[in-house]
């Protein structure tokens, strides 16, 4: 996927620790900054487009990565103005 | 010749105005999982941008009691009852598997090797992101719970009419 401004580890983290950090990160970006969230947590393919959708920021991509037998995701989210 | 026509964004900012995106819980259940399944929606709304408000009422109430704090009431039932019914968010017992405290201890051990937030740091989390707490008065008299023996951030003690005047303009109104 590329580029990402800010990067937030979220790896071992169950639903909703994701979220909750997503949202209290996003705070700290720019309008127009992409970050790129990993998680294990499989909810996560859901629960970003979810909170993108209700927040109103924009869901730029997800990505799949097998990493030692576990999934890791990538999210990318777009912060709107 | 009057006009009626309605300028779309007018419609939708008062729309927004009216129906904002709020969350009402009332919580019931003194039992572990049950409280955490209330904090982990009410914890998410307020990341996703919704205004939450959480209703503690009967068992509910343990959740946001003081740990070892038993009642001050002058009545001796209450007094008997405060005793018999501890509070405090880390003493809630699981609602299966309790076992005298050791499924719950072990659930809790599990929750931990997962990085899962225990009921504390739930509310804590809660109280950042600004989910509102209102106790009811009703069931603290019932119960014998006085205000002092409720954690600090408890924004309000209220009744009935205090969660309608919210629930009426909730998106989303659950009873746990």
């Amino acid at each position: 996927m590329g580029h990402a401004d800010v990067t937030l580890d979220t790896l071992g983290y169950l639903c909703p620790m994701p979220i909750i950090l997503t949202s209290k990160k996003i705070k700290e970006l720019a309008p127009g900054q992409v970050l790129e969230v990993l998680s294990d947590d499989e909810g996560i393919k859901k629960d970003m487009p979810a909170w993108c959708q209700t927040t109103g920021h924009e869901m730029v991509g997800l990505e799949e990565e097998a990493v030692d037998s576990k999934k890791v995701y990538k999210a990318y989210v777009k912060k709107t103005g | 010749m009057n006009s009626t026509t309605v300028e779309p964004s007018a419609a939708l900012a008062e729309l927004r105005e009216t129906k904002t995106d709020k969350v009402t819980i009332v919580v019931l259940s003194g039992d572990m999982d049950r409280v955490m399944a209330a904090f982990i929606i009410a914890t998410g709304a307020a990341a996703m941008g919704m205004e939450v408000t959480m209703f503690f009422t009967f068992w509910g109430l343990n959740a946001i009691r003081k740990r070892g704090v038993s009642s001050k009431a002058k009545d001796w039932i209450l007094r008997l009852f405060g005793i018999l019914n501890q509070g405090g968010a880390d003493a809630l017992p699981l609602s299966r598997f309790h076992f005298g405290g050791l499924g719950t201890s072990m659930m809790k051990r599990v929750m931990k090797r997962h990085h899962m937030p225990d009921v504390p740091e739930l509310i804590q989390t809660a109280q950042d992101l600004g989910v509102k707490m209102i106790a009811c008065t009703t069931t603290m008299g019932l119960m014998g719970i006085t205000k002092d023996t409720l954690i600090d951030g408890v924004d309000q003690l209220a009744g009935v009419s205090t969660y309608l005047a919210e629930a009426r303009r909730g998106a989303v109104n659950l009873f746990i």
